[in-house]
């Protein structure tokens, strides 16, 4: 039992990170309000759906910057499509890019767009880390018989 | 509205366990899996379609098909996302009023962008609501209950009127005929459109602060400007 009650303050303390370091915020504790007993997957599944649109949002991204005349209502639709699900979501650092983005979207600023890809895909894949590590606490948590603390 | 082989849920307005039937449009993936679960946990009947054209088609005003389909459960209310590849939310909205059969029901609008021009826009074609996202439980639910009083004063409003007609066509029953003059029913009244005063504070969620990036003044139903604007179009 000791091992559950570890891994529980371990899972409270990353989570309490992750919020006080802007990486979540508040419509991720919404998602996992709508879990329960007939949905116990329900944040998992949301979130892996988002991690499948943003790859393929990326790719759209990358190959819409790679024309020859950039068609920049394209690129501002796309990361328009990114800051949505990224919202409904709660990763606030990656919605907080794609306003950036937008900006230079405006302005058809096509080199800052471009840093704004890269850094794009740096939020990403460093908060789909932190879900993914989120995730396998909980796992961890539910196998060794103990219940997900409830924020 | 009601045709000769209507249902009872038809003619009365509710689906039959005062279950709401929540029409959900929005192209993105994520969003029409929250918006279900959301709507899901607040007790309603969610059909989730990713574009103007299918909810056209789901109500049958597609003109493709018969204009009431009866294989589709009336709908109670409508939530659609603004911005929509192809048709957006608003070119959504404008169909629906413009529409005999379906103007009645609500329409809500969800967009992620907080623009008063847009919101206006919107609550001028006829929208109930505008939603600023991401959607929480506190917003659906309060939609909910606005939805649910008026319906019932809809249908308080539609049986007294069936009760009064029927008293009419009948002179000789002589105890109703006098009643029905006296409005017993003590809503009929109140518009639909009547909104609650102080609706925002009757969530019963702990407030939370919002701490997303864009500062997000939600329309409330029971905001002063809403209210105006509904009274005036009345």
């Amino acid at each position: 039992m000791d091992n559950v009650i570890q891994l529980q303050k371990k899972l409270v303390d990353y989570k309490t990170s992750l919020f006080n370091e802007g990486i979540l915020d508040d419509q991720f504790t919404q998602l996992q309000q709508l879990q329960d007993e007939s949905n116990p997957d329900f944040v998992v599944e949301v979130v892996s759906l988002f991690f499948k649109d943003s790859e393929r949002l990326f790719d759209e991204l990358a190959k819409t910057l790679d024309q020859q005349n950039v068609d920049f209502n394209r690129l501002d639709a796309h990361v328009h499509q990114l800051k949505g699900s990224s919202s409904s979501i709660g990763a606030q650092r990656v919605q907080k890019v794609c306003i950036l983005f937008r900006n230079y979207c405006e302005v058809r600023n096509i080199e800052e767009c471009l840093k704004c890809l890269q850094q794009l895909k740096r939020e990403y894949y460093f908060v789909k880390n932190k879900l993914e590590t989120l995730f396998k606490l909980e796992k961890q948590i539910m196998e060794a018989g103990g219940t997900i603390p409830v924020q | 509205m009601a045709t000769a082989t209507a249902t009872a849920a038809e003619v009365y307005g509710t689906p039959s366990d005062e279950e709401l039937h929540v029409l959900a449009v929005d192209d993105s993936y994520v969003d029409r899996k929250v918006i279900e679960r959301l709507l899901k946990v607040s007790a309603c009947k969610v059909t989730a379609v990713e574009s103007g054209i299918r909810a056209l088609q789901y109500l049958g005003l597609d003109g493709g098909k018969s204009s009431v389909d009866f294989d589709a459960l009336k709908v109670n209310l409508i939530m659609t996302d603004y911005s929509m590849p192809g048709m957006t939310g608003y070119e959504l909205l404008k169909k629906i009023k413009e529409s005999s059969a379906f103007r009645e029901i609500p329409v809500v609008i969800m967009s992620s962008e907080n623009i008063l021009t847009r919101i206006d826009r919107c609550l001028e074609e006829g929208a109930e609501d505008y939603i600023v996202k991401p959607v929480k439980l506190s917003d659906v639910r309060r939609l909910k209950e606005f939805i649910i009083k008026g319906e019932l004063e809809e249908n308080s409003k539609t049986r007294h009127q069936k009760r009064k007609q029927r008293d009419e066509d009948q002179p000789s029953s002589s105890s109703s005929s006098s009643s029905s003059s006296s409005s017993s029913s003590p809503t009929t009244s109140l518009s639909f459109l009547q909104l609650p005063a102080g609706d925002d504070a009757s969530s019963s969620d702990p407030p939370s602060s919002p701490s997303s990036p864009l500062s997000q003044p939600e329309l409330l139903l029971g905001s002063p400007s809403k209210r105006s604007k509904l009274l005036d179009r009345d």
